[in-house]
């Protein structure tokens, strides 16, 4: 299974390293950098690399690349989302996996690790657990240590593991008992120049905050569970239940955690929440082009379209942007030649617009490709595929929780003037984040 | 720091060295000072230290080993976790002097108490294999002995070491099989993706393939498959091929994890279901497949990688998600081209016009490389669908006046492949193409014009000479590939057109006589011998035209895909396309399903494994509460059908029954409940595969079995429930010696289980071994001679190699009576004639009831129905105990419970009839009062007189 674990930064520096099984010099990174050199960019490094006495796997995160070290046959998927776990893991802990963060952190990085995997096969992979093994950093918590010389590491021993519920701790106490259900929606669509879908589809997820005394069996149950199409969920999830009566019946593990991703088919019609008008065109002669984009909310429900964006990925030749946009401001990048347009919340009266001129590098011929846009919005209160809870109940503790649902909507990018022949151009949600 | 007493300064210490150890400086200088540490109370100091010692212990061997009396202590602890996290860093720490404290440390924690550190264990056998592989045969002891464990914390991890010390040890799995694949869905994650592979390897070797109907379900799987049971049920029975009821359940326990939020797991289902399924139920794996195309980038990649594989074999699967594998701009490279590879794979004549539209959108694309791979599929796409392969030929020729020089060049060499298909209608595009020539500076493009004209230079006469002109002018610059085609068409246009090109051959050749590659070298030589009349040669220019000209067969574009399905999908070695170390192979199906009896578990092992999980809370949670619903449901159902039956055929044939005496002067009530039609028996058969499928369904369970028996036609009133028989040792009894049998011996016991076949039968088990030398073929029962008594046969065994003997199972209705059922058992040769005689107490089956209805049904059963006897005991069975076992022993009743110490009661049905049986057992000082009520008097008494001789015994 998983052999060592190297932690290389953007700039190329091995900055931690862990081994399971014995110990595997670190020259064996010479070709990961190699086929880093090669992808050019960190986001086309194969995720399997093969050396001559093992295999590296490797995903990139946080402009961190974990390479891990294989020496034997293992389902690769099996590694990438340990690893993608681990980063989750660093996240948790430390509020962000960046490279600060894991350096500060290096020896609760370092028991992390030695708790997660034993021999190179995943041990403790909940957070629950290694939380009670393991407690995270807090400000009061490290100076409380420095002055009284006690440690971080759990002086009692976890139950967790040994429990029937192997994600949840035993002896959980609050004095505020409450429980609270994020839905957040992601549009994914793809829509042609009159507006009309081509492709759309929801992904959404439930993520959850619970925070009950006690062992509570919560049910959650939806208004209209039909329009769930496809769904995984935490480990917690009865799944006989969803089958049956399609409710969510689980043992909640303590804390924050993911208790379900869904998507919602085309079939059901999705209500694309903006529309745009967009008109970028480049001249033949004279080295110049011209763009005009406006933007205006459609379907909202009476909602608010907030934290809207708009990116422009253009040509190389594209010089540099002289514009005005009636609302928000923009910045256009001559290197990376990305043009990011912040509008902020959608007026219903008075539609932003973003109008001038390019110029392009002279003398090169005219790009063929129409830039896309790419944009990005939030609209609050709102499940844009109109999923709904009905109630929660708890059974098996006696107090009264505080419950809370909220709605948000997302939009990733947003990607239009591909010219399709015999088709007009195109707008493209995509998922972000 | 480390050698000062304040512990804090210490843990500071510790601290630091753990930093160098993550940044990979050297620290083992220190190894002495963090050693003498290894015993601290303080826990993180303690942890830390342990860090350091796997890390560097290796190195430093000999000081290693002074840690080692610590952990020898603290395996010792009572503290579970002291006790694993001990064992843990015992077997981590890499020194091959401790492996025999290594080996008895494992084998303890194996039989600890606490699953976590059996689980230890598990992950520890590992280490100490690959620290010393001569420990294998001990260590797979270790490993068959935690196969058996219950845990789910265990499987997942035992599995593991399973895979990694005797993969091949496939004999191990058999009898856990059933138990890992009902555990599946309470194994942690990583458990469940290192069992599902596994058991997708087992699979591959145990049953037979399910393959041989294709696609007849194609349409309307989706509705087929929804778990309705019955109508599966009835739909597999049509068909030829019946699933095994074990393939069957693997494929069911594994369904749910699709649902999974781990990506691996949701992966190695649908590796699982692609290797093992029906090809109909394949595609209930496609929604999740593709729902985890919007995971990370990494997962993508692998999981697209899988779905090319997939989809070149089975395009229906993935075709409705077609617009799930449409390439955006934001995607890295190599997922690009892995859609790109599935889009092609997925294209048919009704969607083509969709995909080559979305192709032309590619071909724009800034990405250069993947522009040109667009081109490449767009080529494969031509060939495959020969409808579109014109307007796919127009739209690249377009592409050659594209300003990118990628896309041109890899235009013109997809455009040579598909004009090698069908030349003759082309030669404009030739033409065209060689007008183009002089712009397309890309050497593996000119190359490619090159070699079509040449090749077609019949359908271009006049613009082949002057291109191999402008060739001759510009040879010494060209590209190595260039220069050889260059010299290849002077060739070829020397034998069709001599008179215009002869000079200019000569002249080429003479070029590339004094190139400075050997290559180019050696094939001017090679043409200028082949092609130019000398006074030696001769023989061969004879030929040349033959050699040359010869027709080509056209290129196949295929998938770089298309061998990747000898891989088992969603391994490392598919992801590589080539064999990773440590690979296992999957094997082909088996031609004939090797024996499935391997895999039941004798009731004992399940009745221990069982009872101490009935205090967990998980039992409401996971599926066996699924399972034993569906099964009593069925059960019900199928007891409805046989008493349908009977009732029909009771009036109509009346067989004359042979009694025993006793029974026919006692009661003539037996003989006409008992005698059964042939007709009744052949309807027993008829619901038998379903009944076998429930049955096992309903051992697996591993509940208490709620059998309400509607053929139980004395008290409808009381609610009677068959209950699991008691566990008692093995009574054997000889059917056929060896002697007798000539080499063949047979012996049998009542497996006191409900027999499978039919209601009214008793399930006897037969063992057969062959003790002579040789082997003995086709072992099958001929014919039953005694009238009235219905027999289910074994299927017959088709042979038995010396020294080996095989266990099979058959039913035998003795209509309540001991009359010895005789039936001829043949071998190929021979046949003896056999007899299987049973006791009285395996006529029973057990009953539970409640006091209450035990006395009311006693007070039913009073006057004749009543046998009573006095016997005396022996003071050591006056407690409940012994006396229990010994009344069990001997009759498979079940005990009611009582509220008296001195009163016991027993409660049994009659297999044939369903009489009901109670026994009641009142000490008194020194002896005790034997009741039995039944309405079968002979019966009674038989009973009586064999509970007397029990009970009386020391």
């Amino acid at each position: 299974m998983i052999h060592s674990l190297f932690l290389i930064n953007n700039a190329g520096d091995i900055f931690l390293e862990k081994h399971w099984k014995s110990v595997i010099s670190r020259s064996v990174c010479d070709y990961f950098f190699e086929a880093q050199e090669k992808a050019m960019e960190p986001d086309n490094v194969p995720p399997v690399i093969r050396t001559p006495h093992h295999y590296l796997i490797n995903i990139y995160r946080d402009k961190i690349f974990f390479v891990s070290v294989i020496q034997t046959e293992v389902p690769p998927l099996f590694v990438i989302e340990f690893l993608h776990r681990v980063a989750e893991m660093f996240q948790d802990y430390f509020g962000d996996c960046s490279e600060v963060a894991i350096k500060d952190n290096v020896v609760i990085v370092y028991e992390l690790l030695e708790e997660m995997l034993d021999n190179g096969f995943p041990l403790a992979t909940e957070s629950n657990i290694l939380k009670e093994l393991i407690k995270p950093p807090t400000i009061l918590r490290s100076m409380v240590n420095s002055i009284t010389g006690s440690s971080n590491v759990g002086e009692t021993l976890p139950t967790g593991q040994l429990s029937t519920v192997p994600w949840r701790r035993a002896g959980v106490k609050y004095t505020n008992n409450e429980a609270y259900f994020d839905v957040v929606e992601e549009i994914d669509a793809i829509l042609d120049k009159s507006g009309t879908t081509v492709f759309a589809e929801i992904q959404g997820v439930i993520d959850a905050c619970v925070k009950l005394s006690g062992m509570p069996d919560l049910t959650l149950s939806f208004m209209n569970p039909r329009l769930l199409d496809d769904v995984s969920f935490h480990p917690c999830v009865r799944f006989k239940r969803w089958e049956s009566e399609r409710v969510l019946s689980f043992i909640p593990p303590d804390g924050n955690f993911r208790l379900m991703s869904y998507h919602v088919n085309a079939q059901n019609l999705v209500a694309i929440p903006v529309y745009v008008r967009q008109n970028i065109s480049f001249f033949e002669s004279g080295s110049s082009g011209r763009l005009d984009i406006t933007l205006g909310p459609k379907q909202t429900m009476g909602k608010t379209v907030e934290c809207v964006v708009v990116t422009v990925h253009m040509p190389k030749v594209v010089l540099n942007a002289n514009l005005t946009a009636t609302q928000g401001n923009y910045t256009y990048d001559p290197v990376t030649k990305i043009l990011v347009w912040d509008i902020g919340k959608l007026n219903q009266q008075k539609l932003p617009n973003l109008k001038g001129s390019l110029s392009l590098q002279s003398g090169a011929p005219k790009p063929e490709e129409n830039p896309s846009l790419n944009i990005d919005l939030k609209i609050q209160q709102l499940a844009i595929s109109g999923l709904k809870v009905n109630r929660l109940d708890m059974y098996g503790e006696k107090y009264k929780p505080f419950k809370g649902v909220k709605y948000v909507t997302k939009a990733g990018k947003f990607q239009t003037g591909k010219v399709v022949p015999k088709q007009s151009s195109r707008l493209l949600f995509d998922k972000t984040k | 720091m480390l050698e000062s007493s304040k512990e804090s300064l210490k843990l500071e210490a510790m601290k630091r060295v753990v930093g160098l150890i993550a940044k990979g400086k050297n620290a083992s200088e220190l190894f002495p000072a963090v050693v003498k540490n290894v015993a601290n109370k303080n826990l993180e100091l303690k942890k830390l230290v342990y860090v350091y010692l796997v890390r560097y212990a290796e190195e430093q061997q000999d000081l290693a080993l002074l840690s080692i009396s610590t952990f020898q202590r603290a395996l010792k602890d009572p503290n579970q976790l002291i006790r694993a996290s001990a064992l843990r860093v015992l077997s981590s720490i890499r020194v091959p002097i401790i492996v025999p404290i290594m080996m008895l440390a494992i084998k303890e924690a194996a039989s600890d108490l606490s699953p976590y550190v059996r689980k230890t264990a598990a992950h520890a056998i590992q280490k100490l294999y690959s620290l010393d592989a001569d420990q294998k045969d001990h260590l797979i002891e270790v490993i068959e002995k935690l196969l058996k464990d219950k845990s789910t914390l265990v499987a997942g991890s035992v599995v593991m070491a399973f895979e990694e010390v005797c993969p091949d040890r496939i004999d191990l799995i058999h009898r856990n099989y059933r138990k890992l694949c009902n555990l599946l869905m309470d194994v942690e994650e990583w458990g469940q993706v290192v069992i599902i592979s596994m058991l997708t390897r087992y699979a591959r070797t145990q049953f037979i393939s399910p393959w041989k109907e294709d696609g007849v379900f194609e349409n309307s799987e989706k509705a087929f498959y929804e778990s309705d049971e019955e109508k599966r049920k009835s739909a597999e029975e049509t068909k030829p091929y019946a699933m095994d009821p074990d393939h069957r359940l693997l494929l069911r326990s594994t369904k749910p994890l699709l649902q999974s939020r781990n990506t691996a797991v949701v992966m190695s289902v649908a590796q699982l279901y692609w290797h093992l399924a029906p090809k109909h139920e394949v595609n209930i794996i496609t929604k999740s497949l593709v729902r985890l195309l919007r995971s990370h980038r990494e997962v993508q990649y692998i999981v697209l990688q899988n779905i090319a594989t997939m989809s070149i074999q089975r395009k229906g699967m993935f075709e409705p998600f077609m617009k799930s594998f449409y390439v955006r701009s934001t995607d890295a490279t190599h997922i690009k081209t892995l859609k790109l590879e599935i889009l092609t794979n997925l294209a048919n004549e009704a969607n083509i016009s969709t995909v080559l539209r979305e192709f032309q959108t590619y071909v724009k694309s800034q990405d250069k490389a993947f522009a040109a791979a667009t081109i490449q599929a767009i080529g494969r796409c031509a060939t495959n669908i020969s409808e579109i392969t014109d307007t796919c030929l127009n739209g690249l020729v377009l592409l050659l006046s594209n300003r990118d020089e990628t896309v041109v060049a890899e235009s013109v060499v997809v455009i040579r492949k598909l004009l090698q298909t069908q030349p003759s209608e082309h030669s404009d595009i030739i033409k065209h193409m060689a007008k183009l020539f002089d712009n397309i500076t890309v050497p593996m493009a000119r190359a490619s014009i090159l070699w079509l004209i040449g090749e077609y230079c019949e359908h271009v006469p006049k613009i082949a000479p002057d291109v191999l002109r402008k060739m001759a002018k510009t040879f010494h610059n060209e590209e190595d590939i260039v220069k050889l085609q260059t010299v290849s068409l002077a060739a070829k246009l020397y034998l069709t057109n001599s008179k215009q090109t002869k000079l200019l051959t000569q002249y080429i050749l003479n070029l590339g006589k004094y190139d400075q590659n050997y290559d180019i070298r050696d094939r001017t030589r090679f043409i200028r011998q082949l092609i130019v009349p000398s006074e030696r040669g001769g023989a061969l220019s004879k030929y040349a035209r033959r050699i040359l000209l010869a027709p080509k067969p056209a290129p196949v574009l295929q998938s770089a895909f298309k061998d990747r399905d000898r891989f088992q999908l969603g391994t490392l070695s598919h992801t590589l396309n080539s064999k990773a170390t440590g690979y296992l192979e999957l094997s082909d199906w088996p031609p004939m399903a090797p024996d499935q009896s391997v895999r039941n578990v004798e009731v004992a092992e399940a009745m221990k494994e069982w009872s101490p999980a009935v205090g967990k809370a998980k039992s409401s949670k996971s599926d066996d509460k699924f399972y034993s619903d569906s099964g009593e449901e069925e059960d019900e159902q199928a007891a409805d059908s046989g008493s349908d039956e009977e009732g029909g055929s009771e009036g109509s044939t009346r067989t004359p029954v042979s009694l025993s005496s006793e029974a026919e002067s006692e009661n003539s009530e037996t003989s006409e409940d008992s005698s059964q039609s042939e007709k009744s028996s052949d309807s027993g058969t008829g619901v038998k595969k379903t009944t076998t499928q429930k049955n096992k369904k309903l051992q697996q369970a591993k509940k208490p079995r709620k059998l309400v028996s509607v053929c139980d036609r004395v008290c409808v009133c009381v609610c009677q429930q068959l209950s699991s028989p008691v566990f008692v040792p093995v009574h054997t009894y000889e059917l056929l010696h060896r002697m007798t049998g000539k080499g063949l011996a047979a012996q049998y016991h009542f497996s006191r289980q409900p027999c499978i076949y039919d209601d009214r039968m008793i399930s006897v088990q037969l063992t057969f071994s062959n003790n002579g030398d040789h082997t003995l073929e086709n072992i099958h029962i001929s014919e039953k001679t005694s009238a009235g008594q219905n027999i289910h046969c074994f299927s017959p065994i088709e042979c038995l190699e010396p020294e080996k003997s095989v266990t099979v199972s058959m039913g035998v209705d003795f209509n309540d009576s001991t009359q010895a059922a005789s039936f001829q058992l043949c071998t190929k040769a021979e046949g003896f004639n056999v007899s299987i005689q049973p006791a009285v107490g395996e006529l029973l089956l057990p009953v539970t009831m409640s006091e209450q209805d035990f006395s009311k049904e006693q007070g039913k059963l009073q006057g004749m129905n009543e046998s009573s006897a006095t016997i005396a005991m022996t003071p050591e069975s006056i407690t409940s105990q012994p006396l229990h076992r010994k009344v069990v022993n001997m009759a498979n009743v079940g005990v009611v419970p009582s509220g008296q110490n001195n009163v016991h009661r027993f409660a049994a049905k009659l297999v044939s009839s369903g009489a009901l049986v109670l026994v009641c057992v009142v000490q008194k000082d020194s002896g005790a009062q034997l009741t039995v009520n039944t309405e079968k008097t002979i019966i009674g008494s038989m009973l009586l007189r064999e509970l007397q001789t029990v009970l009386s015994a020391p």
